[in-house]
């Protein structure tokens, strides 16, 4: 069993424990504990299922990399699935559970699965869910649904905070080992401003584990002493928990500071994200341990050898009472020789290398510990823990010599540096073939907008595993960083540590070497998403060379993990499978972040009100305490309509449109964009943004135009009134007047910059009013103050003047095809102005009327919608507006492109008006269907509706579409079918329904 | 998240500040050309593996559209210049033939 031993753990405090859930089962542990540690001093071994197979996993590992022990975390409003047990501190009252099981953990159905592997085999996704097709909705379906996905989804909205920080460095060093402190130091010492962080909660990394000597003196004296020298510095800034997540172009970094997770009761955010740039970044970060492929490697008490060791050193934990080591190198050795020291058993250490280990093997034998060389596991016998250990040759294919009782097993693949950040952005990585690694490529390293390298590795992340030689690389490394920063090298003496007498590391991608496909079948690569050594053969086999392809087939390295135990091992064998070298086959990509963080902590404080501005007109407030129902229209909250009590939206609809043609409409147009155009070249550059003849307009009238993207696209559409000989005022549609603005400065500053123009947004310094209907001039005549007869301000003209006391420009323009005027007041005065409409319509029943009404009045005068007709594919001439279109310029923006031979193809759909044959409402979005099948056995289709309202004033169902041949076949009906059976048909007829002759707007 | 210094206020914007607009030094083609020059004014773009000249606009800030020369490969910038020109000013060139020496990049050596 695993348990706390009597002494020793020293991060533990063990006159402090704390109190926490594990299944709804209470548990003890002390401060200083992760949740794995204090699992595992409570033998709670097995801590989760494994995706696929529901097989029994246990923790393997003690830090990042741990790819099994990931749990539920806290309740409610703070409950977050998949949250690694060796990452978690403990505290009171915390409340953890499994995953991926189901009833329970001890005893789960899924797990028959694992009796079903062999039909379960790499791409088994691909290959069975194929077909039938019927088989989806019934059989498959349902599978997948109860299968995938690890964790469960929190119910609840996130009680917690976030933030970000903003901040800048001279260097960022990410690892807080001795590599990382000692570089520090150098860079500090240099008078670089330096932040240091170390995603754990205490310093010194593997070193102070390992008990090495550093000056004579223990590491743990050797980092005490240079964290308190750092912090004695005012150029330096030291943070524990906080781990460099990403390094992005230019010096970006994105460091993620867990602020809380170690205790909820702490004020502030729970995770904070530090956006730094930096000039330079040491990467420290130290190397991760290779798990070995053998046959049962994946039962509960198979860990890695370091991490029995961590638990050991760390927390005063024992994973078992005799525990069996497995390794390729020599720095196992340090975990049999703590467990002998501790007092626990180690019956034997299975040294994989004919020729064996160096000093530190030499020092087990001294202490009596039996030292197999050659020897390797057969087979690892147990189901929820392990029980024995079958050792077999490592040469041969796995014959068994004995077997031997045990509860744990402690294993050693050898050791990968954590090149993540150093690649994330570009840099490149050798295969050192000596020490069995991938190691940075000092010579390719990631670039910054100078050219110059900017992510430097250094110490064990660097490929020097012995202390003396991280310790002198963290040093020359830092020197290299000062040197780039263009600071000169600081004098100070290195710390030295004694030579280590190691025997080489010896690759073993498989254990044993020969071992045959039942024993392969049962050896874990990827724990996290069960990934067997056989299924990245099996991959190899059906053609899957490259190591991307083979990644996505048996999906190695794709889990929560991103493969850190891994990748290497999978890679390995799969360039055993195909008898090529592995830097031949090389690594997957290696993406931020490095370990998976918060999604809230990327949203920061953007949340709730605060997640995106919304825009508001001066009028917003009048909507809100009136029922107004909202729609959001780009940034903007625009009323829809304004219900009254007991009215649906619909009846509220056509009480507005009723009201509007009878009497007194009021629309909000505050937000259609207007933007000045002004300068002497004003006009001829209007010439340019429309199709139409811009130049030609005069002075104190307004003109309907069109504007195109370069490629010939209808893209906006407005009315430009002319206000001088140099001034032009475009109106945009809501949404468009930021793009159309940026539009404009485009060409003006990229193309025409020699033309005397400026422009400016102005939307906001208005607020802007519809005024309605056949009482429309009557309400203005008795706010007076401007005379608004037709002869004075015709149809298409406007003036300014004061109208009830109100500065006022008034627009003669109608988009409802009635009696209307727009009258634009200052911002400051909108809502007064609008009370003062309202107040003075109240005789003739004025109604405000929201997007909806204006949609659908403008859809029986049929006038387009920028967004309804057009959808970035449609040109002016599709739309039968080319009397939009000049025919006397030379050119405008997209003229060239209308010319186009697919432009001018006459069997593009145009624009007709459509009515239904029982006066219903064609369906949004329905297609109209014609003669014969297409190539795909579908029904051919010859048109489609792009705006379909219930017509309140014609009292039945109208819309315009685009057909084919649309204009040349007017009378005839055409069939559009339902989503739910049946059809529809309508007669083809012209677009305007309402008032085809246009004196109601003209009076 | 590069960070390109705005020739117009100077600021050393990052990316979240600026624009993306696409290849620079295009020539427009209007009314009364060819096909194919048109086509390739409007599709046709480089994807160089190297030096490239692209429009960037300061958009969250002074609002100017702006040239920049860099290299797609290592994300080294060698300048940023006025988007009023037809071609990379000299000092901007001589910078990147010392740095990629027999660059080219269209008509530009
Ligand atoms: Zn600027």
């Amino acid at each position: 069993m695993s348990t706390r031993i009597q002494t020793g753990g020293r991060l533990i405090d063990r006159t402090k424990s704390v109190t926490f859930k594990f299944n709804g089962r209470k548990l003890q542990g002390y401060a200083g504990d992760t949740l794995a540690s204090a699992l595992l001093a409570n033998d709670q071994m097995l801590v989760g299922r494994s995706f696929k197979y529901h097989r029994p996993r246990g923790v393997v590992a003690s830090g990042a990399e741990e790819p099994n022990a990931l749990v539920n975390m806290g309740e409610g409003a703070f409950f977050e699935p998949n949250q690694r047990a060796t990452t978690t501190e403990v505290f009171d009252g915390l409340t953890a559970t499994s995953q991926n099981h189901w009833p329970t953990l001890e005893f789960d159905v899924g797990a028959i699965n694992t009796y079903l592997s062999r039909f379960l085999p790499a791409g088994f996704y691909y290959k069975m869910f194929m077909y039938p097709r019927a088989f989806w909705k019934h059989v498959y379906e349902p599978f997948i649904r109860q299968s995938a996905g690890l964790g469960k989804a929190p119910k609840q909205k996130d009680g917690s905070d976030y933030e970000h920080f903003y901040a800048f460095y001279d260097v960022v060093v990410i690892g807080g080992g001795i590599a990382g402190l000692q570089a520090a130091k150098t860079a500090a010492a240099a008078g670089a401003k330096v932040l240091v962080m170390e995603q754990t909660a205490d310093w010194g990394g593997r070193a102070v584990v390992d008990g090495a000597e550093i000056d004579g003196a223990s590491a743990d004296a050797f980092v005490a002493a240079t964290v308190a020298e750092l912090q004695a510095m005012d150029n330096v800034t030291l943070k524990t928990r906080m781990m460099g997540a990403g390094v992005y172009d230019h010096g970006y970094l994105l460091g993620y500071e867990r602020v809380s997770d170690h205790d909820p009761s702490l004020a502030g955010p729970r995770h904070r994200l530090w956006r730094i740039r930096t000039a330079q970044i040491i990467s420290a970060t130290g190397a991760i341990e290779r798990p070995l492929s053998f046959a049962g490697n994946d039962i509960p008490g198979v860990l890695l050898a370091s991490a029995v060791r961590d638990y050991l050193v760390n927390w005063g934990v024992s994973i078992g009472e005799r525990t069996i080591v497995v390794t390729n190198n020599d720095d196992a050795y340090r975990t049999a020789i703590a467990l002998k020291q501790a007092g626990l058993s180690v019956p034997m250490i299975l040294d994989a290398r004919k020729s064996g280990g160096g000093a530190l093997a030499q020092q087990a034998r001294d202490m009596g510990i039996r030292v197999e060389n050659g020897k390797a596991i057969a087979k690892v016998h147990g189901g929820k823990r392990v029980t024995a250990v079958s050792i077999c040759d490592q040469a041969g294919e796995g014959v068994v010599l004995d077997t031997i009782g045990c509860d744990a097993v402690a294993m050693s693949g050898g050791w990968s540096p954590v090149v993540h950040l150093y690649s994330h952005c570009g840099g490149k990585l050798n295969w050192d073939a000596e020490q069995v690694m991938f190691r940075p490529d000092l010579t390719r390293m990631p670039t910054n907008q100078n050219g110059q390298g900017f992510v430097m590795p250094a110490g064990t992340a660097n490929g020097e595993m012995s202390t003396a030689a991280t310790l002198a690389d963290a040093t020359a490394r830092a020197l290299d960083v000062v040197a780039a920063l263009g600071k000169s090298a600081p004098t100070l003496t290195a710390p030295t540590a004694a030579s280590e007498d190691a025997a080489a590391i010896e690759p073993v991608w498989m254990m044993p070497q020969g071992a045959n496909i039942k024993l392969r079948m049962k050896s874990w690569l990827d724990y996290q998403n069960d990934v067997k050594v056989s299924d990245v053969q099996l991959a190899a086999r059906e053609g899957y060379e490259s190591v991307e392809h083979t990644k996505r087939y048996t999906t190695l390295g794709m889990a929560t993990d991103q493969g850190k135990l891994s990748n290497i091992n999978g890679l390995a064998t799969l360039s055993g499978a195909l008898n090529a070298d592995i830097p031949q086959v090389g690594t997957t990509t290696f993406r931020p972040p490095y370990t998976p963080i918060s999604l809230a902590s990327i949203a920061g404080s953007a949340r709730d009100e605060v997640f995106q501005p919304i825009r508001k007109t001066p009028m917003q407030d009048w909507h809100m305490a009136n029922g107004a129902d909202f729609e959001p229209v780009g940034h903007w909250r625009r009323p829809y309509c304004f219900p009254r009590a007991g009215e649906t939206k619909a009846q509220a609809v056509e009480r507005e449109i009723l009201q509007t043609r009878k009497s007194l409409g009021l629309l909000d147009a505050s937000t259609l964009g207007k933007i000045i155009v002004k300068g002497p070249d004003a006009g001829k550059f209007m010439d340019m943004l429309y199709t139409n003849m811009m130049s030609t307009l005069k002075v104190g009238k307004c003109r309907y135009g069109l504007m195109c993207s370069e490629n010939g696209f209808l893209s906006d559409d407005g009315v430009v009134a002319r206000i001088d000989e140099n001034t032009f005022l475009c109106h945009t549609t809501t949404g468009g007047a930021d793009r159309i603005h940026a539009h404009m400065e485009e060409w003006l500053q990229t193309e025409w910059w020699d033309w005397k123009v400026y422009t400016a947004n102005v939307t906001e310094q208005f607020a802007q009013v519809a005024v309605v209907g056949p009482n429309a001039r009557k309400v203005l005549e008795k706010l007076g103050g401007m005379d608004v007869s037709k002869e004075a301000l015709g149809f298409m003209e406007w003036a300014d003047g004061t109208l009830g006391g109100f500065d006022a420009r008034v627009y003669r323009i109608s988009f409802s095809g009635e009696l209307s005027y727009e009258i634009a007041v200052p911002a400051s005065q909108g809502r007064v102005f609008w009370d003062a409409l309202l107040a003075a319509g109240a005789e003739f029943n004025v109604m405000p009327y929201g997007t909806e009404a204006l949609h659908v009045m403008r859809a029986e005068k049929g006038f387009i919608m920028i967004g309804d007709e057009t959808d970035g594919t449609i040109i002016p001439q599709d739309l039968g507006l080319n009397w939009a279109i000049s025919k006397k310029k030379e050119d405008y923006i997209g003229k060239r492109a209308q010319e186009r031979t697919f432009m001018v193809d006459s069997k593009r759909w145009k624009l007709v008006g459509l009515e239904t044959t029982d006066g219903s409402v064609i369906p949004d979005g329905a297609y109209a269907v014609g003669e014969g099948v297409n190539a795909n056995g579908q029904r051919n289709m010859i048109g489609r509706v792009t705006s379909t309202y219930y017509s309140p004033t014609l009292g039945r169902g109208i819309a315009m579409g685009l057909v084919l041949d649309g204009p040349d076949r007017m009378g005839e009906t055409i069939e559009f079918p339902k989503v739910d059976g049946g059809s529809i048909t309508a007669k083809i007829v012209d677009q305007v329904f309402y008032d085809k002759e246009g004196t109601k707007q003209d009076v | 998240m590069l960070i390109l210094e705005c020739p117009y206020c100077g600021v050393h914007a990052e990316e979240t500040e600026l624009h993306a607009g696409g290849e620079a030094h295009l020539k427009r083609f209007g009314p009364g050309s060819s096909d194919d020059d048109f086509e390739n004014y409007l599709f046709m773009r480089e994807n160089p593996k190297g030096v490239h000249f692209e429009r960037w606009r300061h958009v969250n800030g002074c609002g100017k559209w702006f040239h920049a020369a860099r290299c797609t490969m290592t994300l080294e910038v060698f300048g940023t210049y006025s988007a009023q020109t037809t071609e990379p000013p000299k000092d901007i060139c001589d910078k990147i033939s010392a740095k990629r020496p027999g660059w080219s990049w269209r008509n530009f050596s």
